[in-house]
């Protein structure tokens, strides 16, 4: 008995100083700037430009990491073949890099001396500098987190589900779009919101890739670095303003789906 | 019931923080090599760099940044032992508001036209209005964006208009601006000469008209509650007479202008 509760107030303790580890820097943020303060701020142009932009950009890449990061999980998560592991890690190596290596690569890859540099140029395509430079490295950052969970959300269906409905008449195709994608629909929801939440916060890979410009490539977290040396206060309602956005993303995910999502799936 | 444990790890953390702080100030208890914090502007790393591994009586450990965001973090409370700032108006901010000794310019330097030497669209300071021409410069918060600011502020409106109208991106700092020119990802920036002079030849520089030259200024200062002033005090000594100096004017800086 007495071990018992030494062990629960051990785990109670660890629990109360993780939280107030990471609770900390948020509420100083949200204790700096009262509520009044935040909706003035908000008038300001350039925070109304990046919030804009950030938007813009993250909703953007969110799409194009749903359209292909749905099938390309599922394709990881139901077939097996040579080379699978290393295919996943490729996969998953964006979430372990720093920012400035994602910038860098990007350069490397699609900047203008990168290795397909020319080939772009030739299509007239231009990233650096640009607001699709953003949504590039937007969805280069962010792609993993909705792909490593949606991998996992297929790989917990219970296989006889898929062939059950093949069993009646569906193709694979029918069957994926009308079975397994409903039922995955929670955990793939879960995967969208992690990964808009790291969009939402890019920083190093969008400035060295993309640079910082009003309007254009100045996403929030680059207006908030921009403002911290000349307007405190201003970037500290900006940070209240993406902190406030990004609880509501993971708060989202927590309270919608579920049952709303079940039940949609079920019918 | 259940809130106490986290109110007592709170009451923890606090004071493990409020340790943290005091410590700072009386760590001189090791005596060889103590570390000796310089936060210093960006377009100094080269000279700085290369200074501090000569400095026999400290370790220096650098915090290279744009000159704003390290004045920023002085005023939040960050407290290195030295300030060196690509210009005079900060540190004599900071020292206005009792944060810094008094500050001294230790150099100076020229603002350039940067452009990369392997294919030249602006060949000359006009091209730079060129509709089809791309341009990077710093923020207007950082020293080098507020100089090409000044520059520009010297143009009858319609040819700064015109410049302007050719930014594509605001960087802040300087490394910003080489690192979009050393890229390819525009035609020409506003930097500082020896930005140019260390990238050994990928870029090349378009002086500007005399008339159009700012008055680049860098200044230094001791930070108020630095560990380590005395040795901060050597530091900037060296910046202005010894070892520092030959490195400054070795990478191309200019020595101090008479105030």
């Amino acid at each position: 008995m007495i071990g018992r509760a030494w062990f629960r107030a051990l785990l109670g303790a660890t629990l109360a100083l993780a939280l107030a580890f990471l609770a900390l820097p948020i509420v100083a943020i949200f204790t700096h700037t009262a509520p009044g303060e935040l909706m003035d701020r908000l008038g300001d142009p350039v925070a109304t430009d990046a919030l804009r932009l950030s938007l813009e950009t993250t909703s953007i890449a969110m799409a194009v990491i749903v359209m292909l990061g749905t099938p390309a999980a599922y394709f990881l998560a139901t077939r097996s073949f040579g080379g699978r592991a290393l295919v996943v890690t490729l996969v998953e190596l964006p979430l372990v890099l720093p920012p400035a290596v994602a910038g860098i690569g990007l350069l490397a890859a699609v900047g203008p001396h990168g290795i397909v540099g020319g080939a772009l140029r030739a299509t007239h395509i231009q990233l650096v500098l640009q607001t699709a430079g953003v949504v590039v490295a937007l969805v280069f950052v962010a792609a993993p987190f909705y792909l490593r969970q949606a991998q996992a959300s297929f790989e917990a269906i219970d296989p006889s589900l898929s062939e059950a409905a093949r069993s009646l008449g569906s193709s694979e195709a029918g069957a994926f779009a009308r079975v397994i994608v409903p039922v995955a629909s929670p955990g793939l929801a879960a995967g969208l919101a992690l990964a808009w939440g790291r969009a939402l916060g890019e920083f190093g890979a969008t400035l060295m890739f993309a640079g910082s410009f009003r309007g254009v490539t100045q996403t929030v977290p680059l207006a908030i670095y921009d403002r911290f040396a000349t307007d405190f206060p201003a970037a500290l309602a900006l940070s209240a303003i993406l902190v406030a956005v990004s609880a509501g993303l993971l708060l989202a995910i927590k309270v919608v789906p579920g049952e709303a999502w079940i039940r949609r799936a079920a019918r | 019931m259940r809130l106490a444990p986290a109110a007592g790890a709170l009451a923890l953390l606090v004071a493990a923080t409020g340790c943290g702080g005091k410590d700072t100030g009386a760590s001189h208890s090791h005596r060889e090599r103590p570390d000796l914090t310089v936060a210093a502007a960006s377009s100094l790393q080269m000279p700085l760099a290369a200074y501090g591994q000569q400095f026999a009586s400290a370790r220096v450990r650098y915090s290279f940044a744009g000159s704003d965001q390290l004045a920023a973090q002085i005023e939040r409370g960050v407290r290195p032992d030295v300030f060196a700032s690509a210009n005079t108006k900060l540190p004599d901010l900071l020292f206005a508001k009792g944060l810094v000794s008094k500050p001294v310019a230790f150099a100076a330097n020229r603002l350039v036209v940067a452009v990369p030497a392997r294919w030249a669209a602006v060949k000359a300071v006009r091209d730079l209005e060129r509709a089809d021409v791309t341009i990077a410069i710093g923020s207007a918060a950082v020293p080098i964006g507020a100089y090409t600011r000044q520059v520009l502020g010297r143009l009858p409106a319609r040819r700064r208009a015109r410049i302007l109208a050719n930014v594509r991106s605001e960087e802040p700092d300087v490394n910003g601006v080489v690192g979009k020119l050393m890229q390819g990802a525009v035609d020409a920036g506003f930097t500082y000469a020896t930005d140019v002079s260390a990238t050994r030849g990928a870029l090349k520089q378009i002086p500007l008209p005399e008339s159009l030259q700012p008055i680049v200024a860098y200044s230094a200062a001791v930070t108020r509650g630095a560990a380590h002033p005395a040795l901060a005090r050597a530091f900037i000594r060296g910046l202005l007479t010894g070892t520092g100096r030959r490195y400054l004017l070795s990478a191309g800086f200019l020595p101090p202008l008479a105030r």
